[in-house]
């Protein structure tokens, strides 16, 4: 029965990681075509990343677009996500199901529907058009792990404050803020992450006057390999790796996923 | 604790209004266009103006679409059933591992499941490819003469959708089997069943809601798949939204993107809506 078991998970375990192994070891290849196994050893596909200047540029609209979406999703999800669960005010609970639907749906319907408004209002190809896009379609979840947060702090505690004296503003900025916030900026990274990754609406929204690095690797895909998509891959998994592991570290991983209730 | 609206409520509702005019603006009214855009009248030009026009449906029901759509429908409950069977016996397995090791695989299977789907495809074109793929691996072996081509296929984009899936999988069936209350296990392996037994007759039906929950949620993300049905299938592997973004941008025709979209939004709600029908009750 073990052999069977271990046997399983190991077949299992190398279909999840087996194609990231194969592009890594193609992203340090050091000949100028795709190989495997690799030709060589060098670090020459990742500098490209940084040294070419339309990779590099690229890299950098994502990263701004990925860094503003996930700030204004939090700034947009935390009155929401408050007001639903301190004063349990019905109409913050239907902006919290409305907040959250567009994440939910096949994401192609969000980003023709944000064609269709961005070309109605003339803001079609701006930038802040796909900031705008982003922002709501990730807000789901600071939404979801701020409401998570929140529902761990012990109303008592607010009772408590409330009977010492202390006014709405003060337990917000001294219980409620520090207690939200590990959930709120694990929001923020799982935004950000998703952002940077994200391909469809950016391609709608700003396809054609901005290229991020998902629409730049789609187009390389289509009009000839390089190694750099590679040495991409491997950067990419390893910033999130890094960031669901900070998370993992310094938050509660398994309540946020939903595996203890306490 | 619901404080009744009081003369305190009017600054508490102050918080909300940049939010409801972020949503209302950004997503409910986009929301709505796609709605009005799919009767809208087609011009020449290919560009469109409001009205209650008809003929895209009319033409969807009447040409291949509706066959994409069914197609569509298929694959990816499939998927959904091939990836709920590979990812049930793992995630079982995960949960009973130390927390260090379970945190490891967890991070890892988030980083997996946020890679973009670009990469995704991108690396399994790779795998497959005459150059550089697994088949020089059974030529190495000696299983096979010289190395092929595996894509574009269908099973290509079969795998390609698995790998997509497998890790939300793996994550929305994780709650509840941490959750799951090992003594239930261990009574029936003290009463004399084998671990095999146990999976069947306690583990799984005890599991019921996850699955049906999880099934939706993998059905409806492969139904949103785009570029892996693109880059490893041929044209007659697309899915419907694959042809949505080929209406839009590459045909300009709005309308009918519009009114496929409505479509595609009406299989994924009346599949969560059913489903959240049957699963009422169980669970929570």
């Amino acid at each position: 029965m073990n052999v069977v078991r271990n046997a399983y998970l190991a077949l299992v375990a190398l279909f999840l990681v087996g194609p990231i192994i194969v592009i890594s070891s193609v992203s340090f290849n050091s000949r100028n075509f795709l190989s495997f196994p690799p030709k060589g050893f060098s670090f020459r596909w990742f500098v490209e990343i940084f040294a070419n200047e339309e990779w590099f540029s690229a890299l950098t609209n994502s990263v701004v677009i990925a860094f503003s979406a996930s700030l204004l999703a939090v700034a947009v999800a935390l009155p929401v996500a408050y007001a639903a669960w301190r004063y349990g005010i019905r109409y913050a609970k239907v902006l919290l199901s409305l907040g959250i639907a567009p994440f939910i749906l096949p994401p192609v319907i969000m980003a023709l529907a944000f064609l269709l408004f961005f070309t109605t209002t003339g803001m079609y190809g701006w930038f802040v058009s796909v900031v705008i896009s982003h922002t709501m379609f990730l807000l789901a979840l600071p939404l979801v792990t701020i409401s998570l947060g929140l529902e761990s702090i012990d109303r008592n505690l607010i009772e408590a404050s409330h009977t010492l004296g202390a006014d709405d503003r003060t337990v917000f900025r001294t219980i409620i803020l520090p207690m939200a916030l590990p959930y709120a900026i694990a929001g923020f990274a799982f935004c950000f992450v998703l952002s940077l990754n994200e391909y469809i609406i950016a391609l709608m929204t700003v396809g054609f006057t901005y290229e991020t690095l998902p629409i730049k690797i789609f187009n390389a895909i289509r009009y000839g390999y390089t190694p750099v998509i590679a040495s991409i891959a491997v950067l990419f998994l390893v910033v999130n790796v890094v960031i669901f592991g900070l998370i993992a570290i310094f938050g509660n991983l398994p309540r946020m996923l939903g595996a203890l209730e306490e | 604790m619901s404080d009744q609206p009081s003369s305190a409520s009017f600054g508490r509702l102050l918080t909300l209004v940049p939010p409801s005019i972020a949503i209302g603006l950004f997503f409910v009214i986009p929301f709505s266009l796609i709605v009005l855009s799919s009767v809208a009248h087609q011009l020449q030009s290919g560009d469109f103006v409001f009205g209650f026009d008809t003929a895209h449906y009319e033409r969807f029901f009447t040409s291949i679409f509706i066959g994409r759509a069914v197609y569509s429908a298929i694959l990816s409950f499939s998927i959904a059933v091939i990836s709920l069977l590979i990812a049930f016996p793992f995630t079982y397995v995960l949960t009973g591992f130390s927390k260090r090791t379970r945190t490891i695989w967890l991070v890892y299977i988030l980083a997996q499941l946020s890679l973009s789907e670009v990469l995704i495809a991108f690396s399994w074109q790779i795998l497959f490819s005459r150059t550089a793929g697994i088949t020089n691996l059974a030529v190495w072996l000696g299983v096979l003469d010289k190395p092929f081509s595996l894509a574009p296929s269908a099973l290509a984009v079969l795998v390609g959708l698995v790998y997509l899936a497998l890790p939300f999988a793996v994550l929305l069936l994780f709650p509840a089997l941490s959750r799951l209350d090992r003594s239930l296990i261990e009574a029936s392996q003290t009463l004399g069943a084998s671990p095999v037994r146990t999976f069947f007759t306690v583990v799984l039906p005890v599991s019921r809601p996850a699955l049906i929950s999880g099934g939706v949620t993998v059905f409806v993300l492969t139904l949103g798949a785009i570029i892996v049905p693109q880059v490893l299938g041929r044209p007659g592997h697309w899915t419907l939204s694959v042809l949505i973004t080929d209406q839009a941008i590459y045909n300009s025709n709005m309308p009918f993107a519009s009114a496929l979209a409505v479509i595609l939004l009406l299989m994924s709600g009346a599949v969560i809506g059913v489903v959240g029908w049957l699963n009422r009750g169980s669970g929570k």
